[in-house]
């Protein structure tokens, strides 16, 4: 028995100029399913999940959510759909402190809560990623990895359906690494439905069902996380044709 | 919504201020009444340009224009409306004007938006001064029987309201959807917040008030022509005192109102023609020495005294 599926891409293209940085790429995600977005830099992978949360519109094809058309939706009204993000640089919001960061997605996300309700939410999802005791720090005092956890914290405490993560494991030092991949472990083990967008071979290795390959904006490769990082096209689009 | 007791310790300090304030017409003093009226214009308008500008970060100046809207709906319906139906009806067209710009300009990032509103301001001074002198009138008489101290009450009750309705909006959704945008309008895109319609209702909420302003005091001016109704230095003044008093609180432009217009009112009557340099000199007393206002300066106090008082 195959699980549902949550996000659905087809034919979904983007383009900027002259330049078409997504190329009719079609995909499905599963509940449940972890998926990884790679490829080499400029590959178009932030840009596929760009579309997806509507921070970009598309020029062609559809991407659905349930069944239900998403494409050029705003971005505010994907979130309430369901469907929230990090971004790949840390976007916190300095004049309020890390509870108060959390509770913007509690209050605006999918499952609307607010007042008392949408603070001991956001607590919760605070305690859950390790952070309670830091709840009323101010976010400029925070750690890098910190910093990342309060996004995701924020992206979480919706109650996302869909979560995308962009290079959220980029340019932590090797013990934060360690931390990182537990962290999104635990979600995945709670039967999350992830896309994540990643260079850290580790983390692709430990944490992804399925990955989606992309280079120069067209998909390359698909399937289970073993097959897709042994095939020969794969390590030619990431090494170059010599070490193929 | 529940109330805390700090909550109703505001409530009460507030009411006891406006009481007090309310006092001033007993001294019977012409000057100092007719200063209370400026006054409290500017604690309203400030007040009320904070409430957007504040939170969103959005200079606008066109405050003129509102409040130059306001005065002339008084101007050309006194004569068949009475005056009190005319203040609502000056805020809900200075309302449906901020709605109209707010939703067409609001897009637009920050120098757009300021370079917008400034032209707004003109612009609507330039349609006016165009009919009149199509119609060949020149200009409105506002004549009424509401002396100085009617005024001022009526500036002190819409004070008031603002005042509350500001706190309203602080406490609620809407309040904090307006400080997440403020800090960074792509992550309220991203976790659903629907930041055009927050920002314009907000720059709803002003633009009527300064229109309702502009109401009150016309017949003050008893004769209104386009350039005083308009004039592009309220805007100005208004910014400038809003940033001097700082943002960052309901009664930070109130900190601010109170300070600059006593030395507007001193230099204006000493040295008429240096009231534009006092403008710049806060300008830059502002940019340079009191980057978040008084009230920048109270938190920071505030904090180097927490920061002493745990060190010790």
């Amino acid at each position: 028995m195959t699980a549902p599926t949550v996000i659905s891409l087809r034919g979904a293209t983007k383009q900027f100029g002259g330049l078409v940085a997504v190329d009719n790429v079609s995909f499905d995600v599963r509940e449940h399913q972890v998926l990884g977005l790679i490829g080499p830099n400029g590959s178009g992978k932030s840009t596929t999940l760009n579309l997806i949360s509507g921070a970009l519109p598309a020029t062609d094809g559809d991407i659905t959510l349930r069944g239900g058309t998403i494409t050029g939706l705003p971005a505010r009204e994907i979130a309430r759909k369901g469907v929230s993000r990090t971004f790949q640089l840390v976007r916190l919001l300095p004049s309020m402190n890390v509870l108060e960061n959390v509770m913007a997605g509690a209050v605006f996300g999918h499952r609307r809560r607010w007042g008392a309700s949408a603070e001991r939410h956001a607590l919760q999802v605070l305690e859950k990623i390790g952070m309670a005791d830091k709840a009323k720090a101010s976010v400029g005092q925070l750690t890098y990895i910190d910093t990342k956890r309060v996004e995701l914290a924020r992206a979480l405490s919706g109650e996302t359906e869909v979560l995308l993560l962009d290079e959220w494991l980029a340019g932590l030092n090797p013990t934060e690494l360690t931390e990182g991949i537990d962290l999104i472990h635990q979600l995945r083990d709670e039967g999350r439905t992830i896309i994540l967008v990643e260079h850290v071979m580790d983390a692709i290795r430990s944490l992804c069902d399925t990955c989606v390959v992309m280079s120069s904006g067209k998909k390359i490769a698909e399937g289970s996380t073993d097959d897709v990082l042994s095939d020969p096209e794969v390590i030619r689009a990431y090494l170059g044709d010599d070490d193929a | 919504m529940n109330m805390k007791k700090g909550d109703w310790k505001n409530l009460g300090w507030g009411a006891a201020l406006l009481a007090f304030a309310a006092l001033l017409p007993l001294t019977g003093d012409g000057y100092l009444i007719s200063l209370g009226v400026s006054i409290a214009m500017y604690v309203v308008l400030a007040t009320s340009w904070a409430l957007f500008s504040g939170p969103t970060h959005y200079i606008s100046l066109a405050t003129a224009a509102f409040f130059g809207v306001g005065t002339y709906v008084m101007g050309s319906g006194i004569e068949y409306i009475s005056y009190w139906a005319l203040l609502p009806i000056a805020g809900l067209i200075g309302g449906l004007i901020a709605a109209l710009v707010g939703l067409a300009t609001l897009r637009l990032s920050g120098v757009y938006f300021v370079i917008f509103t400034l032209g707004l301001a003109e612009m609507t001074r330039q349609a006016v001064t165009w009919y009149q002198n199509q119609t060949g009138h020149k200009g409105t008489y506002v004549l009424t029987d509401l002396t100085d101290p009617d005024i001022y009450w009526q500036l002190l009750v819409l004070a008031g309201l603002v005042f509350l309705l500001g706190w309203a909006i602080g406490r609620s959704k809407l309040g904090f959807a307006l400080r997440i945008i403020g800090d960074d309008e792509d992550v309220a895109r991203h976790v659903g917040i629907n930041t055009a319609l927050s920002k314009v209702a907000l720059f709803v909420v002003s633009g009527a008030t300064a229109a309702i302003v502009g109401a009150m005091i016309a017949p003050r001016f008893i004769y209104i022509e386009p350039a005083t109704a308009f004039t592009p230095m309220l805007s100005f003044q208004v910014v400038i005192m809003a940033l001097l008093g700082g943002t960052g609180r309901l009664w930070g432009p109130l900190v601010g109102v109170i300070p600059f217009t006593l030395l507007w009112e001193a230099i204006s009557s000493s040295f008429p023609n240096q009231t534009t340099l006092l403008l710049g000199l806060s300008f830059l007393a502002i940019v340079y020495l009191l980057p978040g206002g008084f009230v920048g300066l109270y938190d920071r106090l505030k904090g180097r005294a927490a920061r002493r008082s745990a060190m010790a």
